[in-house]
């Protein structure tokens, strides 16, 4: 038998584990053809599960658009890769735009991406719609006049669960714990929540962050349960979301568990009965319009389950993207950021309709808080949510639950 | 108090341990034998997962949890038949090719059956909550994880100490060229140990769906975690590799009570230590073919 020197084995072996940590390339690539769209999205890693959603949405609305011969007669060509992480999200923004000719940039979810892509974005004059990155600060102190903001901020998610909280008491004079993703998502959240406990008489008894890698939660439960708060709060993001939600089910403590960021992908990988509480959502497929019903509908056709909101903001984003393509007939970049700075309206399958904010580049659109349907109401594994009162009313302006021009450090270099 | 606070962390380590371990055994068993990293070893975690999840619709989760794994022991005994066996004697680097291949494979495998999204995976509501232990806090559901690991790991000492086929595995370890003069073919017993290897490796998916989120990178995720253990424990040992999941268990445990932002971080600074003091891991043995 051939020998083999053990140190050998093993450093091969490492270098080998740690590859795979990395993640295993997933790449889809559409077929040439005339506008070309740069779109990234987290694939593998903790991410993932939600970026797959994302794909999908984004893929219907590029063949819908393409079925219906194209924008102005060019078809959409959409090259679509794992992000993976941020520095890797950057060098394949690069690359997109200078190799393979993308006019514009779309997608991410993790917000340390998005953050890379932005200055990507900036530096190459490029537009970049963030659709899926909700970090308060890529559209505050980071804002550059080249990226878009698609998703709710966490901000709005904090005063989305903050009002359904509040109603039931569940914030004045009440002790919390929260767990934190640690990273630019998580801790931007955690400054939301701060201010908003200090604003109602909450305490913030203790804070766990959290390296974005955990799986395994048991030691932070034991922590909790030390602490004993009356409230525990959840600021994690993708499958840590489920991961704590299952082993919080699985101890079965007896201190409600709220969260300020949840995607529906999340809540569905959780389990019917794992999951309950108030947590905010930016849209979810039982929302009653006819835009949202036939996107809902063709969605499911085509893929055999219901589109989960990741789907919903990038099929979305795609389709307003084509529109604003067709009718400044450009893809040049100052078209296209005049354009959305005129604050026109888009219909967004939501009650009302939604418009980019012109100094901050966000989308400002309407949030709901929701609870969780008893197991035995479930039509089915994916009608988990029960969407509380849109936030805001409808007698206030959509900017009251955004941040306003002394809360949002937002400065653009023209 | 604190004390209290303290030793419960190294308890619920000690839990998390017995689930490190179940993975982490039939890893190091295979490389004692075989002399192949099985860096496929996490996609049969990830199938015994899936798998479990899906007949749980079928036959309900006890029975579900116990079919999963032997089905994946039948993927095994054909993994070693047709694909392991012709890399125990190549260059290193082939094995970890292969299995790191087959690794990639499943993973899409499991995209293109069960898709891309995770699934969910729920326990019977009977095994949720908690038990305390004069001043310890436990998950039911992690004790009884806990008692099935426990039994496993007697099951393959037994086999390993007490009976012939545990003398040939042992004897092929140390000097498989004995073993051969002897008149014994070891292939057989190969294929025995990557079958239960991945059995276990399977067996921990299945009992883990239920508390961890089930997507298709999953075997990505615990392959390092197993791995670490195996290179703190000491390759080709049973015992270094238990002391090892159990201390990793304790080590994170105890990190996140005191800095819960470096709980990830001390499993690989502990491997570190270990490597810089004990390059052949805790209770690793020598062995002749590796030297």
């Amino acid at each position: 038998m051939t020998s083999y020197n053990r140190r050998h084995v093993l450093k091969a072996s490492a270098a080998f584990a740690g590859a795979s940590a990395l993640g295993f390339p997933a790449i889809v690539r559409a077929q040439a053809s005339t506008i070309k769209i740069g779109h990234l999205v987290p694939l593998t890693g903790f991410l993932g599960a939600i970026g797959s959603y994302a794909q999908l949405g984004v893929k219907l609305a590029a063949e819908e658009i393409n079925e219906a011969g194209g924008i102005m007669g060019r078809k959409i060509d959409l090259i679509s890769e794992d992000s993976v992480n941020p520095a890797t999200a950057a060098n394949k923004a690069q690359r997109m735009i200078e190799q393979d000719g993308a006019a514009v940039l779309l997608g991410e979810i993790s917000s340390a991406s998005a953050l890379t892509i932005m200055q990507v974005a900036e530096r190459n004059k490029k537009v970049f719609f963030s659709t899926g990155a909700r970090s308060d600060a890529l559209r505050g102190k980071n804002c550059n006049r080249y990226s878009f903001h698609c998703d709710i901020p966490n901000t709005v998610m904090v005063n989305a669960v903050g009002t359904a909280l509040n109603q039931k008491g569940l914030v004045k004079g009440k002790k919390f714990v929260t767990l934190t993703a640690d990273y630019i998502f998580g801790h931007d959240l955690l400054k939301a929540a701060k201010s908003f406990f200090a604003a109602n008489d909450a305490t913030l008894i203790g804070d766990e962050l959290i390296a974005t890698d955990v799986t395994d939660f048991s030691p932070y439960l034991l922590k909790i349960r030390q602490a004993k708060p009356d409230v525990v709060c959840c600021n994690l993001a993708g499958n840590q979301v489920t991961n704590l939600v299952k082993q919080y089910a699985e101890f079965g403590f007896p201190y409600p568990l709220v969260g300020f960021n949840l995607n529906t992908g999340d809540a569905w990988a959780a389990g019917a009965g794992n999951l309950s509480g108030f947590w905010p959502t930016v849209w979810y497929h039982t929302l009653d319009n006819p835009a949202s019903k036939a996107f809902v509908a063709n969605f499911t056709k085509k893929y055999g389950k219901p589109p989960e909101n990741h789907a919903w903001i990038e099929y979305v984003t795609l389709k307003l993207l084509a529109q604003a393509i067709a009718d400044t007939k450009s893809t040049e970049s100052e078209a296209l950021i005049a354009h959305f700075e005129k604050e026109s309206q888009f219909d967004i399958m939501k009650a009302r309709k939604a418009y980019f904010r012109s100094w901050d580049h966000q989308l400002v659109q309407e949030a709901y808080p929701f609870t969780v349907k008893a197991k035995a109401d479930m039509k089915d594994q994916w009608d988990m949510l029960v969407l509380g009162d849109t936030v805001p009313v409808a007698s206030a302006p959509l900017e009251s639950i955004y941040p306003n021009k002394e809360q949002n450090p937002c400065a653009m270099k023209v | 108090m604190q004390i209290v606070f303290l030793l419960e962390q190294v308890v619920n380590g000690l839990v998390l341990g017995g689930y490190y371990l179940l993975i982490a055994l039939g890893l190091s068993l295979i490389f004692s034998v075989g002399g192949v990293v099985n860096l496929a070893h996490g996609a049969f975690y990830a199938l015994g997962a899936y798998i479990s999840v899906q007949l749980t619709g079928y036959i309900g989760f006890g029975p579900a949890v116990a079919v999963s794994p032997l089905l994946v022991a039948l993927l095994g005994i054909l993994f070693e038949r047709y694909l392991l066996r012709r890399f125990y004697s190549a260059d290193p680097i082939l094995g970890l090719l292969v299995t790191f291949g087959l690794a990639m494979i499943v993973e899409q495998l499991i995209r293109i059956i069960w898709g891309a999204p995770p699934i969910s995976a729920i326990m019977p509501q009977a095994l949720k909550g908690s038990i305390i232990v004069g001043e310890f806090l436990f998950s039911r559901y992690r004790l009884i994880l806990l008692a099935i690991v426990a039994l496993v790991l007697l099951g393959l000492w037994l086999l390993l100490q007490r009976t012939s086929f545990g003398r040939v595995v042992r004897a092929g370890i140390q000097r498989p060229d004995m073993v051969a003069v002897l008149g014994i073919r070891l292939q057989p017993y190969m294929t025995t140990i990557v079958m239960l290897g991945v059995g276990m490796a399977a067996l921990g998916g299945a009992l883990f769906a239920p508390i961890t989120i089930v997507h298709p990178a999953m075997g990505a995720d615990v392959l390092i975690v197993a791995f670490v253990v195996v290179v703190i424990g000491g390759l080709g040992s049973f015992w270094g590799v238990v002391l090892a999941a159990l201390l990793v268990g304790v080590v994170r445990g105890v990190t996140i009570h005191f800095m819960p932002a470096a709980g990830e971080a001390s499993i690989y600074a502990l491997m570190f230590l270990v490597l810089l003091f004990r390059p052949r891991g805790l209770l690793g043995e020598r062995i002749e073919k590796f030297e």
